[in-house]
């Protein structure tokens, strides 16, 4: 490892970003700084811009205004890109087994033929997906695929990981194996961001919290601060569960 | 009628050695030329898939168009840059088997190209987030789609492959149906028919129709195979 690369990528900092799709405001400009530990729940109602966010910061989509900085001076754009990973709501799965998808993931990221065998055989094991670990990935439930796709992140060894909703579809014990399964993540050091519609998820997870309402970031707070004194109209009456539009 | 289907039959079972050079050069021929635009016209359709270009949608649209690019007119293309006067005519490739070859290609590769891009296109749009988000280079992506698209490509190459062995005009033009030498399925039909020949004839269409038969049957097992495994 050379000495840009032992950096690291975060604070994360965003300054003044906006998203304009078709002459519509997605996202109204918005500073936010992720810092280098913890867990942030980014909540809001539907439609609210969270996925949207969390795609500009992991670099997926380009804010149409402000900018993206990630500390870590000097880091390319590969490393930057090679030092985070997302987990989507709908993970995609390649055309091959589970196993083959860790150790597909690994191999983009440069690492040798007999490293990828451990290493992913390391994080199916992780994640409870031995016996499956030889089916088609796209076979697989819904949970299944949503823990291979927590798998394959894990075996990256993400300095930051983005979580959209990776629990809406699951049961209570997949649900509990991811929340246990953010923990471990952050246990090892990994930057957690995550978006959640269970206000007990994010109770039981957060460190703090990011509050969009219609494309505005309206509250930041520490995650007891946020359900116990909410600052703003609309997150007092989103954590009653009455509904902001 | 019956007589000639009988010794089209007797043809077939004797494994007549005309018949079967006419059948092994058809195979040749038409394999080649696919196995040939295959290679160039799968990784040209997945990158006019991936990549955006000013001028795509009219590369897109003349693909498509060339998809049904009459035979005789690839055949009239390629005579023309294979004759003695033409671009390519110091090679002496007219009238043989290359030139068939040379002309399948021509023929066949648009139909590859273009269905292929779609079928990428598709599976790019349902992947592209994901493998952006691991850090898949559009490069690195080229491999990987036409590896997960690979059931729906086989499709499409036996498509060209059906196209190929069927087709009569290109071949027939450049090839110049000289017996034991270019002389292929379609072309010696055509011959023999005009002819009277109607055993070999229709021997030899018996088997093309076997022959396009099973690749259709095949296109389909293995589509519906693929459906089963990998979801
Ligand atoms: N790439 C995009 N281009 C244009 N519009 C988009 C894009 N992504 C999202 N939008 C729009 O931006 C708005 C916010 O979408 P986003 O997916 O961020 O909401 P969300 O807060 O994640 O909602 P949910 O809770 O339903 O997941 C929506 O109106 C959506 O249609
Ligand atoms: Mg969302």
């Amino acid at each position: 490892m050379n000495r840009a690369e032992s950096l690291s990528l975060l604070p994360l900092e965003l300054r003044g970003v906006t998203f304009r799709h078709r002459g519509q405001t997605l996202l109204q400009p918005l500073d936010l700084r992720l810092e280098r530990n913890g867990k942030t729940m980014i909540m809001g109602p539907n439609g609210a811009g969270k996925s949207l966010l969390m795609r500009i910061c992991h670099g997926l989509l380009r804010p149409t205004g402000g900018s993206v900085r990630w500390a870590g001076n000097g880091a390319t754009a590969e490393t930057i890109r090679r030092r985070q990973a997302m987990v989507f709501q709908r993970p995609v799965m390649l055309r091959r087994s589970a196993l083959a998808n860790v150790r597909y993931a690994l191999a983009v990221q440069g690492v040798s033929r007999g490293e990828r065998r451990w290493r992913a055989d390391e994080a199916v094991e992780r994640f409870g997906l031995q016996s499956i670990a030889h089916r088609p990935a796209r076979v697989l439930s819904g949970g299944e695929q949503q823990r291979l796709a927590l798998a394959r992140a894990w075996a990256l060894r993400p300095e930051i990981l983005f979580m959209d909703e990776p629990t809406s579809a699951l049961d209570p014990a997949a649900i509990k194996a991811v929340e246990e399964a953010v923990d471990t993540f952050h246990g090892e050091g990994t930057r957690i961001v995550m978006t959640t519609h269970d206000l007990g998820q994010a109770r039981r997870l957060a460190d703090d919290v990011i509050f969009l309402v219609d494309g505005r970031l309206v509250e930041r707070a520490p995650v007891r601060e946020f359900f116990e004194h909410p600052y703003s109209r609309e997150a007092a009456a989103f954590v009653q569960g009455d509904l902001v539009w | 009628m019956d007589n000639a289907f009988q010794a089209a039959f007797q043809l077939i079972v004797a494994m007549d050695p005309v018949l079967i050079g006419i059948v092994t050069l058809s195979l040749q021929v038409s394999l080649t030329a696919v196995a040939i635009a295959s290679v160039i016209a799968l990784p040209l359709g997945a990158a006019i898939a991936l990549w955006q270009f000013p001028g795509r949608g009219l590369v897109v649209v003349v693909l498509n168009a060339l998809m049904g690019l009459p035979p005789v007119v690839a055949g009239l293309m390629v005579y023309l840059m294979l004759s003695r006067a033409g671009p390519l005519g110091q090679f002496g490739l007219l009238f043989t088997p290359t030139a068939m070859v040379i002309a399948q290609i021509v023929l066949i590769l648009p139909i590859v190209a273009a269905l292929s891009r779609q079928v990428i296109e598709e599976l790019w749009g349902e992947y592209r987030e994901q493998l952006q988000s691991l850090g898949v280079s559009r490069l690195r992506a080229i491999p990987t789609l036409l590896w997960d698209a690979r059931f729906s490509l086989i499709t499409v190459v036996l498509a060209g492959f059906g196209r190929a062995s069927a087709e009569v005009g290109a071949v027939l033009i450049v090839g110049g149906n000289i017996s034991g030498v270019t002389r292929v399925m379609t072309t010696a039909i055509a011959l023999e028919t005009s002819k009277g020949n109607l055993p070999l004839a229709l021997g030899l269409g018996i088997i093309l129709l076997l022959l396009v038969a099973s690749v259709n049957a095949v296109a389909y097992i293995i589509g519906e195979a693929a459906k089963r495994r990998l979801g």
